[in-house]
């Protein structure tokens, strides 16, 4: 018995590692059709940031919450106005330069603060289910996985902000001739993708090895979660992480990680030979 | 601070790059004696690699500082070949038969090795492996000074069932070294009268272990034996610790330390316990470590790397074939190797170290650590280890023309 | 063959170059870098199977390195079980092409288009690449050859004259031998391309629905245009294979992809003389940077990899070729016999 809440809470954890790891990238896609291909390195620049300030003396928590994103942000900003801007509905070739920046980023962050950086603590400890013990960190992980699908979803339903930022999704000509400045809700739609993606590194950085090349393991899985899931961003991603996740976490308890990944991948094939829009290109259509 | 390491790194490594951008510069120093250095130092091996490459560098500089040998000065030629086996193939045939070396000192992991390996038989170009590694190489153009199972794991596991008990829970990398590593863990537990109760294999891009670390709760083995490798599986480590695992399965590690910055990575309260085992550690006491640390402390003032078995190792490589140019009065292949399978027993920071002539393995002290507060502190050591493993398969006094890599059958 | 191919002065400047090059070379070259060229010729091969797919059917695949590594896998498994290569060289590119024609028939029979169809190339080659990585233990040997996971399989042979596998070429007929498929595997995709199935292919990359209500079978032409795409890419692997002596699994790693879309991306999308200038120049450029100690390698592909993009996004030769026509148009202008210039200009 309590195995199973165990393996149920682990099948939670992978799908909130999912979406934690997918979120950024699938606010990018869902509205700009951009496919940030260093999104594994944005992912690494948010766990740098938490080493390095910890390093420095910055508090843990203020690090992963606030300078994560907010770092990751800015660089975001930053990259859309000299890179991604030029680019815009060529999808292919912003692919393409996002993936020269991912080498150019890996590399730079090793030049800067060399291969090896002093890893930061996972706050908390264990908690005790039965004879079993589990990181309590691995509810902060669900937590903040809920709280970003949930943020994003009361934005775009309920703001403003939202009701331009869906508007210049569904038909960005139209947006224009009724006066919204279509090139300032992209910035701002890739900072705050960004910036979900530094909090996503953030987060991950007391739980994985913080190394320049981290984002390689990373990308593909979020890659996977986003195209699988579609261009809808919440009921996408969550979709999407939901079955890939509990079927990839159930395949590693029963068979090992290797065939976790493998049906991961699987299954993401499957998905997308029978629904060759992602998930919510047919299922969900009007879903946000 | 860190960028000033890399301009040292630069302008150390300045006189490759030179006589490569500009022939003329290479005619003029043609008298100096030429040695490869083939280290990762970008990519995803780059944080065993630079440190390697640092102490190369740092050892060149030593033997030209104490005049040099046979009257030459000695000049490194230093390529990187990017965590990448076909640049690993590549620039070891330029370093044979362009550059035409001396001796070249390098390769991380066995693939890399295997790569290279025949490419300097083939041309005769001495080669000095000096990583810790599964065993069975035999080929009397290689000198291999890392540790194999039979010195390392052969000791811990022992050590550890003494101090744990008899039921062990293995978890190691998918690939060669942790296949033929956690065989060996089941030989030595079972010959110790315990038992493996699981071995799992992780590929080496995995991060998430929440489910093995479920698992491992579920079987209750006395202690973990892990041979993960690679930064993704520090992970292990982290999220071990963070279940609150540490205080309930004590752990042990064949491989963890072996870069020399694992410890760092890892914050003391998820190292803090774990027993490793290897050739060497920065906290062996003797007056050749304690000078060896102090000049690596003056070369790289800032960030000084964290020495461990593979970098002391590539040290360890220079010095003798120095030392054996010297006594043989030639930079020849052959006269070189005959001086040093002689089996001469050499005092290094690592302790005495011996060429066993029938393997080209490193005899060698062996010790196992614990790690406290990001530094291991040393807890037993067994002066000379042999190569048992792969003396079971290699004799190169029997058959000078062995070329292959054995995996040693259990 | 096509008249617009025999008429076509640029195509037998190459295969010239191609020929002489092949025989003249380890002539004139020292041995060191007569190996060296043999990798371009190699990866150019490489780079032609995706410049045909990409530039001359439309089909972007992430995926090259899955057929890349299938072949190359293919022939150090039946290389060294058969211990002659000529068998298994004609099965580097029968598997990965009959590969092909399956993984085909499932995306374009699907329907799947633009982005989604790069992405499931991609998962097929990360599958790929994670079961290779996983076949380090003793269980995983086909025909008594260990495909030894991450650390791949070592000692292949050499290409050997057929039915002699003693005969083993040395580097200067290795670098002939593969200079011969590199022209022979380049001329055929031009007439290919030149013949009435390559028009199709073109007209289908330009206009999807245009093509299929004249009454083309889309699935069916695409399909058998990524097959012969997976097929020369197989043969590439097994060249890369034998050439190297070992394979790992990096073979079939989302890097080599990414190699092969830079490639064709700066030569240019729509040529196949651009890709293997891509290869010359990029491998040519990796290679410097192993060798400098001042820069990290990954710092500078990338920005190179940006800047091509962003300044130069048709790639080389067409942008090279643009660039001459308006010279040339310049040139006559000022010599006064702009009359012309159109004609030359469109006689692309």
């Amino acid at each position: 018995m309590d195995y199973a809440i165990v393996v149920a809470l682990e099948m939670v954890r992978a799908v909130a590692w999912l979406v934690l790891l997918a979120a950024g990238l699938a606010i990018i896609f869902g509205m700009m059709r951009v496919i940030n291909f260093a999104h594994g390195e944005f992912l690494m620049l948010g766990g740098y940031t938490v080493v390095v300030s910890t390093g420095a003396g910055v508090n843990e928590w203020v690090a992963i919450l606030l300078l994560a994103p907010l770092v990751v942000g800015l660089f975001g900003v930053v990259v859309e106005r000299l890179v991604i801007r030029q680019l815009y509905g060529r999808m292919l070739d912003s692919l393409l330069a996002t993936w020269g920046l991912s080498m150019l980023m890996i590399g730079g962050v090793t030049l800067i603060f060399g291969n090896t950086v002093q890893g930061v603590a996972t706050p908390f400890g264990g908690v005790r289910i039965g004879t079993y013990q589990m990181p309590i960190y691995n509810f902060v992980l669900i937590f903040f996985a809920a709280a970003i699908l949930l943020a994003v979803w009361a934005v775009l339903k309920f703001t403003r902000a939202g009701l331009i930022a869906r508007a210049t999704m569904q038909n960005p000509n139209m947006a224009e001739t009724l006066g919204i400045r279509t090139t300032l809700v992209y910035m701002a739609t890739f900072g705050i993708g960004s910036a979900v993606t530094g909090l996503a590194g953030g987060l991950l950085a007391p739980v994985t090895g913080v190394v320049p090349a981290m984002g390689a393991s990373l990308v593909g899985q979020s890659f996977i979660t986003v195209i699988t899931g579609g261009a809808a961003v919440i009921t996408g991603t969550l979709s999407s992480a939901t079955i890939l996740g509990t079927i990839s976490q159930g395949t590693t308890f029963w068979a090992g990680p290797v065939y976790g990944d493998a049906a991961l991948l699987v299954v993401a094939l499957i998905l997308l030979r029978i629904l060759p829009q992602g998930i919510t290109g047919r299922i969900f259509k009007r879903a946000l | 601070m860190i960028i000033k390491r890399r301009q040292f790194l630069r302008s150390t490594g300045a006189a490759a790059a030179l006589s490569l951008a500009a022939p003329l510069v290479a005619r003029a120093a043609a008298d100096t004696i030429k040695v490869g250095g083939l280290h990762d130092l970008s990519g995803a091996l780059d944080l065993v690699g630079i440190p390697m490459d640092q102490v190369f560098q740092m050892a060149i500089k030593e033997i030209n500082e104490g005049g040099g040998l046979l009257g030459r000065q000695v000049e490194g030629v230093v390529y990187d070949p990017q965590s990448n086996m076909s640049m690993y193939s590549q620039y070891a045939t330029q370093m044979a038969l362009k550059d035409k070396v001396a001796v070249v000192m390098g390769g991380i992991t066995s693939a890399s090795r295997e790569t290279i390996r025949p490419i300097f038989h083939k041309f005769q170009t001495l080669y000095f492996y000096n990583t810790q590694y599964e065993g069975g190489v035999c080929d009397r153009n290689e000198i291999t000074l890392g540790t194999t199972p039979a010195q390392t794991v052969a000791r811990i596991i022992p050590y550890a069932m003494n101090l744990y008990g008899k039921k062990v829970y293995t978890v190691a990398a998918d690939y060669n070294y942790g296949h033929i590593t956690s065989a060996w863990i089941k030989r030595y537990v079972e010959e110790q009268g315990g038992e493996v109760i699981a071995t799992e294999f992780f590929p080496l891009d995995v991060a998430q272990f929440g489910s093995t670390i479920s698992k491992i709760q579920a079987a209750k083995p006395d202690f973990v034996c892990s041979a993960m490798v690679g930064s993704s599986h520090l992970g292990f480590y982290r999220q071990w610790a963070a279940a609150g695992m540490k205080e309930q399965i004590p752990m042990i590690s064949t491989v963890l330390g072996a870069g020399g910055n694992d410890q760092i990575v890892l914050t003391a309260a998820e190292g803090n316990g774990i027993l490793s085992s290897f050739g060497y550690f920065e906290a062996v006491d003797n007056p050749a470590n304690k000078a060896f640390l102090e000049r690596i402390k003056a070369e790289y003032p800032t960030n000084t790397p964290i020495m461990s078995e593979i970098s002391e190792c590539t040290y360890e490589g220079m010095m003798i074939w120095a030392d054996a140019v010297r006594e043989a009065g030639s930079i020849e292949r052959d006269a070189v190797l005959e001086v040093i399978a002689k089996g001469k027993t050499y005092d290094l920071p690592a302790g005495k170290v011996k060429i066993d002539p029938k393997t080209q393995h490193a005899i060698r002290d062996v010790y196992i650590a614990e790690l406290q507060d990001q530094t291991f502190v040393i807890k037993e050591s067994f002066p000379e280890s042999q190569p048992a493993d792969t003396q079971m398969v290699c004799d190169l006094i029997a058959d000078p023309r062995a070329n292959k890599h054995y995996e040693i059958s259990l | 063959m096509e008249k617009s191919l025999t008429r076509d002065p640029g195509f037998w400047i190459m295969v010239s170059i191609g020929l002489a090059l092949m025989i003249l070379g380890p002539i004139l070259i020292d041995m060191f870098t007569i190996m060296q060229i043999t990798q371009y010729v190699v990866l150019s091969v490489f780079a032609l199977s995706l410049a045909y797919i990409w530039g001359f059917g439309g089909i972007l695949s992430f995926g090259q390195a899955a057929f890349f590594g299938l072949g190359a896998y293919t022939f150090a498994v039946s290389s060294i079980g058969m211990g002659d290569t000529t068998v298994p060289l004609l099965l580097s590119f029968a598997v990965p092409a009959a590969f092909g024609v399956a993984l085909g028939y499932f995306m374009f029979y699907g329907k799947l288009s633009d982005v989604y169809l790069g992405v499931v190339t991609m998962v097929v080659t990360l599958i790929f690449w994670k079961l290779a990585n996983h076949t380090a233990g003793p269980e995983y040997s086909i025909a008594g050859v260990r495909l030894g996971g991450f650390n791949g399989i070592p000692s292949i042979p050499t290409i050997n004259i057929p039915g002699q596998p003693d005969a083993w070429l040395d580097p200067a007929q290795l670098f002939r031998f593969f200079m011969a498929v590199l022209v022979i595997v380049y001329v055929a995709l031009r007439i290919l391309i030149a013949s009435d199935f390559g028009r199709i292919s073109i007209g289908i990359r330009e206009n999807e629905v245009r093509a299929s209500l004249l009454g083309y079978d889309i699935r069916r032409h695409k399909v058998i245009v990524f097959a012969i795409g997976s097929g020369i890419a197989g043969l590439s692997g097994a060249m890369w294979a034998t050439y190297q002596s070992f394979i790992d699994p990096n073979a079939f790693s989302m890097e080599m992809s990414a190699k092969a879309l830079i490639w064709v991306m700066a030569g240019g999308v729509g040529t196949l003389l651009g890709p293997i200038l891509g290869v010359i120049g990029l491998q040519w450029l990796t290679l410097q940077m192993g060798m400098v100690d001042f820069l990290n390698s990954l710092v500078v592909l990338g920005a190179i990899m940006m800047v091509l993009v962003l300044a130069l996004p048709k790639g080389l030769v067409p942008t090279f070729k643009s660039l001459a026509v308006a010279g040339w148009t310049l040139w006559r202008r000022g010599r006064g016999v702009g009359g012309r210039v159109k004609k030359v200009a469109s006689d692309d």
